[in-house]
This record gives C-alpha cells, sequence and structure tokens, in this order.
C-alpha cells in the first residue's frame, strides 16, 4: 500500500519535473504573439523566423565556438586529474582534487564577477569570447572529472603495466591500453561539457562584452513580448538539441562502463 | 607511497591544478583585494579602506534597496528552497534505490537529470507563463470554477522564485541522496525488520540516519549555489523577490562600481560560507 503511494508520489514529480519543458513546443507551433491560453492554431512560422535571423546565426556561432573549445580544454584537463587521482596515491591529493572540484557548487555569479575583475581591472583587457572560454573550462573541469574518474577508476593498473613489460614507453602503453578503455567516458564528458557551456549565461552573461553568446542574446529576447514566440521556438530546438546531446552521453558512458567490465551504476555525478 | 608516484601524480594533476589557482584561487583573491578599494564614478582609489563594508552593512538607503535586507532575503529564500527542494527529493532518491530494479536505476537517473541539462533560462521563462496573471495556473483554477479572477500574486512574489528554483534545483537533491542511499547494506535492514521493528520505525532508525551523508550534501549543493542566482528573481520575483545576486550584477552592470560589487559578493560568499560551516558542523554526529 506505502509503496503504491510512492509509485504514485514519483509519477507526479517525474510529471512536474517536466512540466515546463513540455510547455515549449505547444507554444512554439501556436500561432499567436501571446504566450498563454487558449491557443490560437498550428503555425510554423516562428520556426521559419529563425532561419533569416543573422544576429541569431552569430549567437549561435559564437556559443558554438565557446562550447567547443571550453569542452576539449575542460576534457584535457579532466584526464589529467581523473588520471592522478585514480592511478597515483600522493600527499596533498585531497585538497587539490577539492579545489579543482569547487567551482562544482560555487555560485556561478561569484566565477563570473572575480573573472570580470581580473579581466578588466587587474589585466585591463577588453572582454570577449575568451574570457566565456576561459571560465566555461574552470565550471566544466568539475563534471569532466566527475564522468571519468569512473572510468579511469575501475582500470587495472596491471594491464597497462603489461604493456610496458611488452616493450611499450608509458606514452605508448597509455595510447594502446588505457585510452581505448576510457575512450566511451571521454566521449560522454565532451558531450556533458559542451551541453553545459551552450547553455550557461550567469557567466557568459558578464564576460562576453560585445558577441553575445546564445543565452544571452536569449535573455535579451526576453525583454520584448513580441519576441517571446521566437524563444519558444528556439527553446524547443535547444532542449531537443540537449536531449540528443545528453542521451548519446549516456549511451557513451554506458558503454564505457561495459567495456571495463564494470557494474553500471547509473548517473553522471 | 613511494617518491616516485608523488612527483608523478604531482606533475599529472598539475595542468587542472595549476587552472584552477590561476582562474579560480588568485581571481577570488582580486575579488577581496578590490573590496576594500573604492571607485569615483571612473576612478578607481586604491587607498585601502571599510567604506564599502560600512555603507553595505549600515548605511540605509543604499541604491534604493537595503543591502542588509536582500541579504537576509537570499539567505531565507535559498534556505526555503533547499528544505523544499530535499525534502521533495528524498522520496524520489528512497524509491529509485529500494524499489527500481538495479538494471533500470540509471534510466531514471537519466530522466532525472535531463530536465536539468536543458536550457536553465528558458526554464526560468516558462515559470513566468505558467504563473502568469493569464497563465496557466490561473487558467486551470478559472476553468475549474475554484476561482472567479484571477491571482495575480503568484507570479512576482519570493514565493515565485522558491518555486522555480525549487524545480531548477531539484536532480542536484535527488542525486547525493541516491548515491547515500545505495551505500546502505541491504542485510542491515533486513536484520532491522528481523528484529521486530517495523517499517517506518527501519526507515527511522536505520535508513534515515545512515542516508544523512547525502542529505547534507544535498543541502550544500542546492543552498550555496542558489545564493547567486539572479536570472530567475529577476524574472520571476519582482521588486519583493530581489536577491542579493540582483545587486551584485547590478554593480557591475548598470551602476558601474566594481568595488562595491565586490565587497557585496565577499559579504555574500562569507554569509553562505558560515552557514554552511555551522550546518556541517551541527550535522557532524550523523555524517562521521
Amino acid at each position: 500500500m506505502s509503496r503504491r503511494w510512492l509509485l504514485l508520489y514519483v509519477v507526479l514529480y517525474m510529471a512536474l519535473l517536466y512540466a515546463p519543458i513540455a510547455l515549449l513546443p505547444i507554444f512554439a507551433f501556436n500561432d499567436g504573439q501571446v504566450i498563454a491560453f487558449p491557443l490560437q492554431g498550428f503555425s510554423t512560422r516562428w520556426f521559419e523566423g529563425l532561419w533569416t535571423n543573422r544576429t541569431l546565426h552569430s549567437a549561435l556561432w559564437n556559443s558554438l565556438v565557446v562550447a567547443v573549445i571550453s569542452s576539449v580544454l575542460a576534457v584535457v584537463l579532466g584526464i589529467c586529474a581523473a588520471r592522478a587521482s585514480a592511478r597515483y596515491a600522493f600527499r596533498g591529493q585531497g585538497a587539490v582534487m577539492g579545489m579543482i572540484m569547487v567551482p562544482l557548487v560555487l555560485p556561478e555569479i561569484i566565477v563570473g564577477v572575480s573573472v570580470l575583475i581580473v579581466v578588466n581591472t587587474v589585466l585591463g583587457l577588453p572582454l570577449g569570447l575568451w574570457a566565456v572560454i576561459a571560465a566555461h573550462v574552470l565550471i566544466c573541469t568539475p563534471f569532466a572529472v566527475a564522468v571519468l574518474s569512473g572510468a579511469f577508476q575501475s582500470l587495472d593498473p596491471a594491464m597497462e603495466e603489461a604493456a610496458r613489460d611488452l616493450g611499450e614507453t608509458p606514452w605508448g602503453a597509455f595510447r594502446t591500453v588505457t585510452l581505448p578503455l576510457v575512450a566511451p567516458g571521454i566521449v560522454a564528458s565532451l558531450l556533458i561539457c559542451f551541453t553545459i557551456s551552450l547553455d550557461e549565461f550567469i557567466i557568459a552573461f558578464f564576460l562576453t562584452g560585445a558577441s553575445p553568446t546564445l543565452p544571452v542574446y536569449i535573455w535579451g529576447l526576453l525583454r520584448f513580448p513580441a519576441d517571446l514566440p521566437i524563444v519558444m521556438a528556439l527553446g524547443t530546438l535547444l532542449v531537443l538539441a540537449s536531449i540528443v546531446l545528453l542521451t548519446m552521453a549516456e549511451i557513451f558512458r554506458r558503454r564505457g562502463a561495459a567495456r571495463a567490465g564494470r557494474k553500471d551504476s547509473g548517473g553522471f555525478l | 607511497m613511494g617518491h616516485g608516484e608523488t612527483s608523478k601524480g604531482w606533475a599529472l594533476i598539475a595542468p587542472p591544478a595549476l587552472y584552477a589557482l590561476a582562474l579560480l584561487a588568485l581571481p577570488l583573491g582580486a575579488v577581496v583585494v578590490l573590496s576594500f578599494f573604492t571607485q569615483d564614478f571612473l576612478t578607481l582609489d586604491t587607498t585601502p579602506t571599510l567604506e564599502n563594508y560600512r555603507i553595505v552593512l549600515t548605511d540605509p538607503g543604499f541604491a534604493g534597496q537595503l543591502p542588509r535586507t536582500l541579504l537576509v532575503r537570499s539567505v531565507t529564500i535559498a534556505g526555503l528552497v533547499t528544505v523544499c527542494t530535499v525534502l521533495l527529493a528524498y522520496p524520489v532518491a528512497y524509491y529509485v534505490s529500494f524499489h527500481v530494479a538495479p538494471e533500470r536505476k540509471s534510466l531514471w537517473l537519466f530522466l532525472i537529470t535531463i530536465p536539468f541539462w536543458t536550457s536553465y533560462l528558458v526554464r526560468v521563462f516558462l515559470w513566468k507563463v505558467i504563473l502568469n496573471f493569464d497563465g496557466v495556473v490561473n487558467r486551470t483554477l478559472l476553468n475549474l470554477g475554484w476561482i472567479d479572477e484571477p491571482i495575480r500574486a503568484f507570479l512576482y512574489s519570493p514565493a515565485a522564485v522558491v518555486i522555480t528554483l525549487t524545480h531548477a534545483f531539484a536532480p542536484f537533491a535527488i542525486l547525493p541522496i541516491f548515491v547515500a542511499l545505495e551505500k546502505i547494506d541491504r542485510p542491515l535492514l533486513e536484520a532491522s525488520r528481523d528484529l521486530g521493528e517495523g517499517t517506518l520505525r527501519t526507515f527511522a532508525r536505520v535508513t534515515l540516519p545512515l542516508s544523512m551523508p547525502g542529505v547534507v550534501a544535498a543541502v550544500l549543493i542546492v543552498f550555496i549555489p542558489t545564493i547567486g542566482d539572479y536570472v530567475t528573481p529577476r524574472l520571476v520575483g519582482g521588486p519583493d523577490g530581489l536577491m542579493i545576486a540582483n545587486l551584485i550584477q547590478s554593480q557591475f552592470g548598470r551602476l558601474s562600481n566594481a568595488p562595491m560589487g565586490a565587497t557585496l559578493a565577499v559579504i555574500a560568499m562569507a554569509s553562505v560560507g558560515l552557514i554552511s560551516l555551522l550546518f556541517v558542523l551541527a550535522t557532524r554526529r550523523w555524517t562521521r
């Protein structure tokens, strides 16, 4: 009996979790300027508007550049940290790992403000996408470490040693033995970091300068009621893209778990 | 732990560690230093002074909003969000851990995390649509005949901020609690039942205390970032729902007083840090 109530609660919880997102396509295909019920009829005109919007395209391009560079750099740093913590035990390890993981819980406004102060006041440099990339690498690295740690921890160090005994260089042993085993984890963490960076607004708003990323552009649209249906259409596409990216990440993560012969405990974190 | 082990480990962890040092530790230091400076229009006065702190903590009418009021409100809202998020998340974590077949658990966690990763700005904005004067909630209540005219108070209130943030941080609370529940030895629970304890008492005396590390982690992982959100208060909070992060943001934007913004950031961080520390100390006997 109590178990049935629990299931009912969980179903309700999940429904509420998805409810706002479910509204997106409803209003994106709604043929009305105002985002409210009752609906006005079916229309694809908001999506059509997206194809011809130059400002939107350049914002999207900025976001893609930022997300690609940030995710690659964050994953490279993440590989270093995940392998160091899984393979070696050394003094100060806990403290250093703690420092690398701190951005996971730090309020994003603090990251945005502190990097802004360094760029603007200390270095006296103009803001721009490079500053957004620098900050996104910082906040994406802990997520990469979290995903990659699972992959590296389940590796048997004896396998790499065996390769070395058979004459491989340390790099060769890493490349031919370890890398293929953790490759799915790397792909998964790349996709997750890419998604985080693509969606990040709070930090980007502080650092983006004159060339806005996509979320900063959307923030600008939110001020104008006439642009809101476009935001709905854009949001629908972004949610679809995120779901596709994360599903791919999850598939790769599971493949990695299977390849390493590890029991799948599930979850990104 | 050999010497070679240590140097190899350090060599490998150096790049991410140095990056975190350069992009996090040093900038945070810069924020603290800047908070002791003052700014007069465009000129930065680098004479160290506590003037900013005095203004923030004692000046009654600073920047049209009381920083102290905003700080207290931010902590209250963040606290409410944390309590709601964790209380609502616990049963879900419990269900996934105890009642879902092991091979389906990762699918559940995946479904729980998906909304969290998808377009944060748009998600917050959707709550505005839901709670609005002619929004989904009011429409539904009107159609059901439960109310005669739309309730304006849903939107632009601290309550709207709490609802929106609780929704946004839901998965962040579920995951750590789930991990803690997974670590509990199942035979322990059977033993408790074999010794005559009922399901509820087993939960209260065995499961709940053992899952406390997850609950504490969930509280911190929700409470700390919530303070720094300025999007949700701006979009759904109205004047009575603004938070300290809005004030910080306006110091760097419209008001262009970076030292004052830095002071507010330091005070906000110190408050959050102190509260978190007290919470960790207070819950130590369950988490040790």
